[in-house]
C-alpha cells in the first residue's frame, strides 16, 4: 500500500526523532517525537515529504499539554498525526509559521486557548478572543486532580 | 392609536443584527426577501444602517465581542423602533448559552418586543410572526418596548 | 502618524450585518496591507463539546455554520467512527453523500448569488437564490428541514431516503440542471463579468500550498486536492464524477470551479438515488458507546475541507474535540491576494474565498497604509464595486448577463 511505503519513508527521514509509531489502521498512524524536534519534523512533513497540514490540536492531559500536527498524505488517502508532549508549567515550541505560513493562525489560536508559547512566532496576539481577555487565563486548560 | 407607530407599520426598515450567529438565520432572513417570499410586498425591507432602521432584527447569540457592539447599536437607534429575535439563540442561548465566551443571551439585556423561534425559523414563520407583529402594533397590543424606557447613553461616544 | 479615528459604520458582509468595525485606510486607491481581526463568533464550541455525549455532539456542531450544516456533521460522525472502528452500512453512505451533494449545490448558488450582488447583478443573486428554493425543497423532503438537518449520527444516518420520494427528488434534481447552465453561460461567456472577474485577486499555485488553502481557492489555483477523491469516505469512492480544478486562480477560476462542481454533484446525486433501489439494509449500524481512543474524520465541504478530531476515553463524551473548517485556512489566503489590488475590487476578491464567518469567527477587515485616511463601510465597498461594474458598462457598450427568456 503505497501508505505503507509513505510512512516508512517518514520514519526513515526522522530517524531517530521517532519515539513512538503506532499504526491505528490503513489510513491513520500517530508519530510520537520529542518538542525539540517539531521544528525539523514538520520541515521533513512539508518539504521532503509533500505532506499538507491539516490543523495542530491541543490538548490538556495529566500527563502534560499534548500537541499533535495532522499531516494529510493526499496521494495516500492517509492522515499521519504527530505528536509531542509538553509540560504544562512551561509549554514552549519552536514556531514553524516562518517555513509554513498555514501555521501563523493555528499557532496563535493555540497559544491562545492552551497557553504554549511559539518561539519565533512573527505575529503573536489574540486570534479569536477579545483583547480584554484575561491575561494567563486559558479556556482549554483544565483542573487535573 | 399613536400615528407613528401606525405609519411605522406600513413600511418597516430592517435593520438585521448578527451576532456569533451560525448565520442561518440570517440566510433564511435573506430567503425571505427573494422571489419565493418576497417580504419586501409588506413593505420590509433591509438597509445598511442601524439609523434608517424601524426594526431590528437579531440573530445569534451575541458572544462578549458581539455584545458590546449591539449595545453600543441599540443606543444608536432612532426611536420608535422594534426589535424581533429572530431564532431560539437571542431568546435563550440555546446549546451556547453556557459557553466561556458568552456572558448570556440578549434577551437578558435587551427589551425585545417579538421572538420568532426556530432553529432557523421557515422564512414562512418569520413572515407569520411580522404579520402578526403589525397587526398587535396596529390594535395597541404591541408597544416597542423602545417607548418605555429612556434612551440608554452609549458608554463611549464614536466620532 | 495620523491619529486612528474608529467609526462603527456597520457590517462587512453586507447581507449579513452583524455588528462589527470596520476600520479602513487607503493610499489612494490601492490597498498596501491587509489585518484581519476575528473574535465575533467565537462561541467556545470545541469545550462545549466536552459536555455533551457523542449524539448531541453532533447537533452542537451542526450549528457551526448554517451553510455547511451537514459538512461538521459528517466529519464529526467519521471522527468518531474512526475512534471506535465503527462500520457504518452502505446504505448509510449514499444518503450522506446525497445530502452532501445537495448542500454543495446550495452552498454553491448561494455564493453565486452574492458574488452577483457585490458586482452589482442583483438578478443573478436573485435567480441564483430562487433556484436554490428547490435544492431546499429536496432537503426539505429528504431530512425535515431547509437547513440543519440532524441527518448524521455515529454509524449511519438517522433517517431513511424512501423510494417513493426517489422520482421526485430526480425531477427537482433535473429541473436544476438548465438553471445552471444558465448561470455557466452567464459567467463563462460575459465580457463584463471577465472584466470584473478576470486576473482580479491572484493566488499562485505557490502560495495556495504554503497556506494550506482549500475546496475552490485551491483548485482554483491548481493545487489538486479534494478530500472526496483523495480520501474516498462516504458514497465518494463508489460513483463516478471529476474534480474540477483551473490554472489562474483568479476571481474567475473560482467561479468557473464552483458552476462546474455543481454538475458533478448532481452527477454524484443521481448515481447514489440510483444506488439507493438497489442496496437495501438498515441505515444506522447503532454502536451502543464510542470506545476510548482517538480519530481524524475530514470532508469536504463547500468550502474546502472540513476537519473533526475527536479523543474518547469511553464515557460517551469527547474527552477532546478538534473542529478546523476550511475558511481557517482559507481566509488567511486574502493577505496575498487583496494586495496591490484596488478598492472596487476588495469586496469580490475577498468574497471569493467563500468565507463562512461562522466557521472561521468572523472578521473585520482593516486596510492599512501610511498617511491618507478616508473611513468606508461595507455598504461604501459594495457600492464602489457596483460603481465599477456600472462605469465598464457605460465605457464598453455591455449590459452584463441578463436572465434567459422563456417562450413557455
Amino acid at each position: 500500500m503505497s501508505a505503507n511505503r509513505t510512512i516508512n519513508r517518514i520514519c526513515g527521514a526522522l530517524g531517530d526523532h521517532v519515539l513512538k509509531l503506532e499504526r491505528k489502521s490503513e489510513r491513520r498512524a500517530y508519530i510520537e517525537i520529542a518538542p525539540e524536534t517539531v521544528f525539523e519534523a514538520s520541515s521533513v512533513m512539508f518539504r521532503e515529504i509533500g505532506a499538507r497540514l491539516q490543523i495542530a490540536t491541543g490538548i490538556d492531559t495529566p500527563a502534560g499539554i499534548e500537541v499533535m500536527y495532522h499531516w494529510a498524505l493526499d496521494g495516500d488517502d492517509c492522515v499521519v498525526t504527530v505528536r509531542t508532549l509538553l509540560s504544562r508549567t512551561k509549554p514552549e515550541l519552536e514556531s514553524i509559521a516562518k517555513m509554513y505560513p498555514a501555521a501563523e493562525w493555528i499557532e496563535r489560536e493555540i497559544w491562545e486557548l492552551l497557553g504554549v508559547a511559539f518561539d519565533g512566532h512573527p505575529d503573536m496576539r489574540h486570534l479569536l478572543l477579545d483583547d480584554s481577555w484575561p491575561a494567563g487565563n486559558y479556556p482549554m486548560r483544565r483542573n487535573h486532580g | 392609536m399613536n400615528y407613528t407607530i401606525n405609519a411605522l407599520t406600513r413600511s418597516l426598515n430592517a435593520f438585521h443584527l448578527a451576532g456569533s450567529a451560525c448565520n442561518n438565520c440570517d440566510i433564511e432572513i435573506l430567503d425571505a426577501l427573494t422571489p419565493k417570499y418576497d417580504l419586501e410586498r409588506f413593505g420590509v425591507t433591509l438597509v445598511g444602517s442601524i439609523r434608517h432602521a424601524d426594526l431590528l432584527l437579531l440573530s445569534g447569540v451575541f458572544n462578549r465581542k458581539s455584545a458590546i457592539r449591539v449595545k453600543e447599536l441599540l443606543a444608536q437607534a432612532p426611536r420608535p423602533y422594534l426589535v424581533i429575535a429572530i431564532g431560539g439563540c437571542p431568546a435563550t442561548g440555546l446549546m451556547f448559552k453556557d459557553s466561556y465566551n458568552c456572558d448570556g443571551p440578549p434577551s437578558e439585556y435587551i427589551a425585545i418586543d417579538a421572538f420568532i423561534p426556530g432553529c432557523p425559523p421557515k422564512p414562512e414563520a418569520m413572515i407569520s410572526g411580522l404579520v402578526k407583529v403589525i397587526e398587535a402594533l396596529r390594535s395597541g397590543e404591541l408597544v416597542p418596548a423602545c417607548l418605555q424606557q429612556p434612551q440608554q447613553e452609549p458608554d463611549y461616544v464614536c466620532q | 502618524m495620523a491619529k486612528r479615528t474608529i467609526v462603527p459604520i456597520g457590517p462587512y458582509h453586507a447581507l449579513q450585518e452583524e455588528p462589527e468595525f470596520f476600520k479602513l485606510h487607503v493610499e489612494g486607491e490601492t490597498v498596501v496591507h491587509l489585518d484581519i481581526e476575528l473574535g465575533y463568533n467565537h462561541r467556545g464550541i470545541e469545550k462545549l463539546s466536552e459536555s455533551k455525549d457523542f449524539e448531541e455532539t453532533v447537533f452542537l456542531v451542526e450549528r457551526i455554520c448554517g451553510i455547511c450544516s451537514t459538512s461538521h456533521p459528517i466529519a464529526c460522525v467519521q471522527a468518531a467512527e474512526d475512534a471506535g472502528e465503527i462500520e457504518v452500512p452502505e446504505r448509510a453512505l449514499f444518503i450522506r453523500s446525497v445530502v452532501g451533494e445537495l448542500e454543495r449545490i446550495h452552498s454553491h448558488l448561494l455564493w453565486l448569488g452574492l458574488a452577483g450582488h457585490f458586482l452589482g447583478f442583483n438578478t443573478i443573486w436573485m435567480w441564483a437564490w430562487r433556484f436554490r428554493e428547490d435544492v431546499l425543497n429536496i432537503l426539505e423532503l429528504i431530512t425535515g428541514n431547509r437547513n440543519h438537518y440532524g441527518m448524521m449520527k455515529p454509524g449511519g444516518v438517522r433517517r431513511d431516503i424512501n423510494d417513493t420520494d426517489i422520482p421526485a427528488i430526480r425531477t427537482l434534481l433535473e429541473g436544476l440542471q438548465d438553471p445552471i447552465k444558465m448561470f455557466r453561460d452567464a459567467v463563462l461567456e460575459d465580457p463584463l463579468i471577465h472584466a470584473r472577474t478576470r486576473g482580479i485577486g491572484i493566488l499562485s499555485l505557490e502560495q495556495a500550498v504554503a497556506y494550506g488553502a482549500l475546496g475552490p481557492t485551491a483548485r482554483a489555483s491548481g493545487y489538486d486536492i479534494d478530500v472526496r477523491r483523495d480520501h474516498p469516505h462516504a458514497a465518494y469512492g463508489m460513483v463516478e464524477w471529476d474534480v474540477i480544478t483551473t490554472q489562474n486562480g483568479d476571481v474567475f477560476d473560482k467561479a468557473v470551479v464552483r458552476i462546474l462542481e455543481m454538475f458533478e454533484s448532481i452527477r454524484i446525486i443521481e448515481q447514489c438515488l440510483h444506488q439507493l433501489l438497489i442496496v437495501r439494509g438498515p441505515v444506522d449500524s447503532d454502536p451502543p458507546f464510542i470506545p476510548p481512543g482517538e480519530g481524524v474524520g475530514h470532508y469536504e465541504a463547500p468550502r474546502g475541507e472540513v476537519f473533526h478530531y475527536i479523543r474518547s476515553d469511553g464515557s460517551n463524551r469527547p474527552v477532546r474535540h478538534k473542529v478546523r473548517a476550511p475558511s481557517f485556512m482559507n481566509v488567511p489566503t486574502n493577505r496575498e491576494t487583496v494586495l496591490g489590488e484596488t478598492v472596487a475590487d476588495a469586496t469580490i476578491i475577498l468574497a471569493a474565498v467563500d468565507p463562512c464567518y461562522c466557521c472561521t469567527e468572523r472578521m473585520a477587515v482593516a486596510l492599512n497604509s501610511p498617511g491618507g485616511e478616508r473611513l468606508w463601510g461595507a455598504q461604501d465597498l459594495i457600492r464602489m464595486s457596483c460603481e465599477k461594474t456600472w462605469k465598464l458598462m457605460d465605457e464598453t457598450g455591455l449590459c452584463g448577463p441578463r436572465p434567459p427568456v422563456f417562450d413557455d
